[in-house]
């Protein structure tokens, strides 16, 4: 069923965090965009602005409803995906690659092994992902 | 008839009585502590007849000094447009004429309709993308496009011309209360935007440039100017327009304006006293999740027929309002209503020729009253259809003594701006005759001789 890469970690809304260096990519996962159905408005935060981990660092609107983005990870904005404004359907299209929504500079890079691994994220979901 | 005004009779109290079981209206109140009741009958006179009570409130309206029997030079926000007659009509009709907007899309398409219509108009008129279905009134559209302005700058201060008038700046006051956005003034020591104390007070954490044009003063101001100084700082233009006067003037939305609020009462809309008015709201595309109140859309249906519906509000007003950065949930659906018939009725060309009478008898206006001893004109700069003017008298005294005269001369400023005590705000509209404002410019030359 679920799509869930291996080398990512994940938070219980459903974003995914990949280190890159030392930068962290942040995205919202397959299951949460199958959730949204067809994402229509994705509102990010400017670069420099600062993002604090389990705080909303912006806003996905679907067809069915508005949520939250969540912070996975503490940290400075240093690039917002500058192509979702335009094409929020990159999102369920590809929520994993061109989807991804902002690329952060940790305060604290340790933070990212309190987030769930593949393994455990899909254990969530299976139980429902609440 | 004891129940003359009241729907119910003292059979259905009666019997309402009964199926609830109480035995008197008395019953209902037991609980009320008897000290936190009245224990003697309101002080009321016995009711009048329906003839009786017709004549009493003619008589009482009769006091009034309403612009239909006075020749009304009055503006300030409000202005004495013709109001064409089927207007009337149209929003009398039942459909339309209900004490609640109807907005469900598979009941209340033709209200829908017109809606949208309003807003396609006034986004034509005001040169911006997106208007929504309107809101009270030109003060607290303005002070909604201030929030707005700081919920998509995330910046807190907000930079005020002193032409916008100070009835709406007061509102706007009162709105940015709340979030703590902190309000700087701009000077206008020649009726318009003084550009040099603008571009010192606008700078990185102002989330907007707020002016009106023309403004209080009547004065045009240069609203190409003010864009470019608002966006070198990162911030918003918000022009304040007066829709009526946009058959003629430039689109606010044409020269850069971000937002473009106003009062949209001339567009068919009676003076009332003052209310109800109609805010107008306009933006661009890029604002469009962040506009406050109602938006109508068009669509298609399961079979693929065009309707209307309610859009993007899913945030402010349903799943996300904890969120919400406007907790205004409604408009003037029967005023806009009014202000599309108008626009209708009148079309472009009808609409231009509003603004070109307007203007030009407010010219000749002040061409007339200012050839009188020591009247003049306070500001320098060009005006339109509202000028304002210095007297060699007091202008409450000019007021009352040509009110006897059934003419109306104008708003005296001393109440909204201490250093124009000597000043008189005189709108012009279409409506006004070369007699008439013959006759005013007489009639204040016998008070100022």
């Amino acid at each position: 069923m679920a799509n869930v890469p291996g080398d990512l970690k994940y938070t219980r809304e459903h974003e995914w965090a990949k280190r890159e260096g030392d930068r962290v990519r942040v995205g919202i996962t397959h299951f949460a965009q199958e959730q949204l159905g067809d994402v229509v408005f994705v509102e990010l935060p400017k670069v420099g602005a600062k993002v604090t981990a389990h705080q909303a660092f912006g806003v996905v609107e679907s067809v069915k409803a508005v949520s939250d983005l969540f912070a996975p990870i503490s940290g400075e904005i240093v690039e917002a995906n500058a192509e979702l404004p335009q094409k929020p359907e990159t999102v369920n299209k590809d929520p994993y690659g061109k989807g991804w929504m902002i690329l952060v500079k940790p305060s604290n890079a340790a933070e990212l092994d309190q987030l769930l691994t593949a393994r455990q994220y899909e254990e969530f979901v299976a139980q429902g992902g609440h | 008839m004891a129940n003359r005004y009241i729907a119910n009779t003292s059979a259905e109290q009666r019997e309402m009585l009964r199926t609830i079981g109480a035995a008197s209206i008395e019953d209902l109140l037991t609980k009320i502590p008897p000290k936190a009741r009245l224990s003697r009958p309101l002080a009321l006179a016995p009711a009048l007849s329906e003839t009786d009570l017709i004549r009493h409130l003619r008589a009482l309206a009769a006091t009034n000094a309403d612009a239909d029997r006075y020749v009304c030079f009055q503006g300030a926000g409000s202005y004495d447009h013709y109001v064409p007659s089927p207007i009337n009509h149209m929003i009398s009709r039942g459909e339309f004429f209900t004490a609640y907007t109807p907005y469900q899309p598979e009941a209340s398409q033709g209200t829908l309709r017109t809606i949208y219509e309003y807003q396609t108009m006034i986004a034509e008129l005001t040169g911006m993308d997106v208007a929504n279905a309107s809101i009270y009134d030109g003060a607290s559209s303005l002070a909604e496009a201030a929030l707005m302005a700081h919920a998509a700058t995330e910046r807190m201060e907000v930079v005020l011309a002193r032409g916008v008038n100070p009835l709406y700046r007061r509102v706007v006051a009162t709105y940015c209360d709340g979030p703590g956005i902190r309000l700087r003034d701009v000077a206008a020591p020649d009726g318009v935007l003084d550009a040099d104390a603008a571009r010192k007070l606008v700078g990185k954490k102002t989330a907007a440039l707020i002016v009106q044009s023309p403004n209080f003063y009547g004065c045009l101001e240069d609203i190409a100017a003010a864009a470019e100084l608002a966006h070198a700082a990162g911030a918003l233009l918000i022009v304040v327009a007066d829709p009526v006067n946009l058959g003629v003037l430039e689109a606010p939305g044409r020269l850069g304006a971000d937002i473009v609020v106003g009062e949209g009462q001339g567009l068919g809309v009676p003076m009332s006293f003052g209310g109800p008015n109609l805010g107008v709201f306009a933006a661009k595309n890029e604002l469009v999740r962040r506009i406050p109140g109602r938006l109508v859309g068009v669509t298609v249906d399961a079979d693929g027929q065009r309707g209307f519906v309610l859009t993007l509000q899913t945030r402010e007003q349903h799943i996300r309002r904890a969120k919400a950065t406007s907790n205004i949930c409604t408009n003037v659906a029967l005023c806009a209503l009014m202000a599309t018939v108008y626009m209708a009725l009148l079309g472009k060309q009808g609409l231009q020729r509003v603004g070109e009478l307007s203007a030009a008898k407010a010219h000749y206006a002040a061409e007339q009253l200012t050839k009188l001893p020591g009247v003049t004109l306070r500001f320098p700069s060009p005006f339109f259809k509202e000028f304002t003017l210095r007297l060699p008298k007091s202008p409450a005294t000019v007021m009352s003594r040509l009110a006897r005269k059934h003419i109306l001369p104008g708003v005296p400023l001393r109440p909204f701006d201490r250093t124009l005590g000597d000043c008189l705000l005189v709108a012009v509209t279409e409506q006004r005759t070369r007699e008439e404002i013959d006759a005013f410019a007489a009639a204040l030359a016998e008070v100022v001789r």
